[in-house]
């Protein structure tokens, strides 16, 4: 069973039906009880990073940590690639999960943002995005990034390059929406909900 | 790796039926919304935007019943827009399977209602859509460009420039810029308009209204700045020509998803 995590920011109705389409078992949930006994997680997220502290104040950060521990399968998707990260100038007093190093950083003045739209990936060596090239593209909708760090497997530009997906053994993340990004989104969930 | 600009397909639905465009032999049941979209997104049209064009309270079981049935299938991004007065017409939309949710007359007449999806849902989810005539009889007709809401019926007193800056302030994530001097003439988008607005604010800018040819997509995208070109009368390409419009933008200089 995949577990999607409610975190209470957004809607989770589209990365449910993703993942039902490509024919997971998901349980959408904010009961950290529920987290412990799935085999796979998943935290999307659309909206403020601040909504993440939401996570350690329902003991659903401890589950997670416990999980990825034990080598359970992770993906964080948009917000919750961010949170993967130290934290976010979003939201200064809110800690990531700390799993990459950095911090995300709103896009510089003068550029249009959010960074709305379709988008190329520059991919590497990734368990992930098996099957997926350099060159696909993928929806992006977000005002804060995440740097290119050591666990980078896919980078994007604009402005300059940033993280598009990172993975480091069971813990992935992508700042895209797989949901949301055709045949290649759901390539890459499909790849996530065979991982063993 | 740049960002391409977005062709977005809108479909125009009274009562669950889509009520524009050209006939479609190939398809089973032309006016089927869900059918439709997903016809689109297989063609590489980049986004869907529904708009409820009757928008009448009656109708909002078979609006929501109509964005389930069309969310089911759709992997590319799907605006819902038409009567979205409150939160909680939103959030039915967001239920029912919406990424983003197009708010026009109910964000002039209390304009709180943009930061209040945003605050909930996030600014990515929130387009607030504007009509714009010139002001033919002034000096400066986009400075002083007007707004109208109602479908277009009435005025809203407010000026355009003013009200999409005011509208990033609240929040909005894009912006919906239709021309109702270009709408349906097929003459191209009002460029110089577009790119006033688009220049005015630091969110994304979706072009509507004067659609007729590949060129006129071009011209929006590049000369007017216009982040995302949209047409219900992209109909008039053939869906499978999507493809098509999109190589022939390409070739003039616009970045765009391809292959698709």
């Amino acid at each position: 069973m995949i577990a999607v995590i409610d975190y209470k920011a957004g809607n989770l109705t589209s990365v449910m039906k993703a993942l039902d389409a490509v024919g997971a078992d998901a349980v959408a949930t904010s009961d950290p009880s529920v987290v412990l006994q799935a085999d796979k997680l998943v935290l999307p997220g659309v909206g403020h990073f601040s909504a993440t502290s939401f996570l350690e104040e329902h003991g659903l950060k401890e589950a997670i940590e416990i999980r990825v521990r034990d080598g359970f399968p992770f993906l964080g998707i948009c917000v919750g690639l961010q949170w993967l990260f130290e934290g976010s100038t979003e939201a200064p007093g809110t800690a990531g999960l700390k799993a990459f190093s950095g911090c995300c950083e709103r896009f510089p003045e003068g550029m249009k943002v959010p960074h709305v739209g379709w988008n190329s990936i520059e991919v590497s060596e990734s368990r992930l995005l098996g099957g997926i090239s350099s060159g696909d593209f993928v929806y992006f909708t977000h005002s804060y990034r995440a740097p290119v760090v050591h666990g980078t497997v896919a980078v994007t530009e604009y402005e300059s390059p940033f993280t598009a997906a990172v993975e480091r053994g069971n813990i992935m993340g992508v700042q895209f929406h797989p949901e949301k990004s055709g045949a290649v989104g759901l390539r890459i969930l499909e790849n996530f909900v065979g991982l063993s | 790796m740049t960002l391409t600009k977005r062709i977005i397909a809108c479909l125009d639905v009274a009562a669950g039926r889509v009520v524009k465009g050209v006939q479609f032999v190939d398809i089973v049941d032309a006016g089927d919304p869900a059918e439709l979209a997903h016809r689109h997104a297989m063609a590489g049209t980049d986004e869907i935007v529904l708009l409820d064009i009757t928008a009448t309270h009656e109708g909002r079981g078979t609006l929501i019943d109509t964005v389930k049935r069309t969310a089911k299938q759709l992997f590319i991004p799907f605006t819902v827009g038409g009567g979205i007065r409150t939160i909680e017409d939103a959030a039915a939309i967001f239920d029912a399977g919406a990424d983003k949710v197009s708010i026009n007359s109910a964000a002039i007449a209390r304009p709180e209602l943009i930061d209040e999806i945003g605050r909930r849902f996030g600014a990515q989810a929130v387009i607030v859509a504007i009509d714009v005539r010139r002001a033919k009889s002034s000096h400066d007709p986009i400075a002083d460009a007007e707004v109208f809401v109602s479908g277009g019926r009435k005025p809203a007193g407010r000026k355009a420039l003013e009200w999409a800056k005011e509208a990033e302030s609240r929040g909005a994530g894009e912006i919906l810029l239709t021309s109702m001097d270009a709408d349906g003439t097929k003459a191209g988008f009002d460029c110089e308009l577009t790119a006033r607005v688009s220049e005015a604010v630091q969110i994304p800018v979706i072009a509507s209204g004067g659609a007729g040819t590949a060129r006129h997509f071009a011209e929006v995208l590049l000369q007017g700045k216009a982040d995302a070109a949209l047409a219900a009368s992209i109909f008039h390409f053939g869906i499978a020509n999507v493809r098509a419009l999109k190589e022939e933008i390409a070739k003039q200089g616009v970045p765009v998803r391809l292959p698709c």
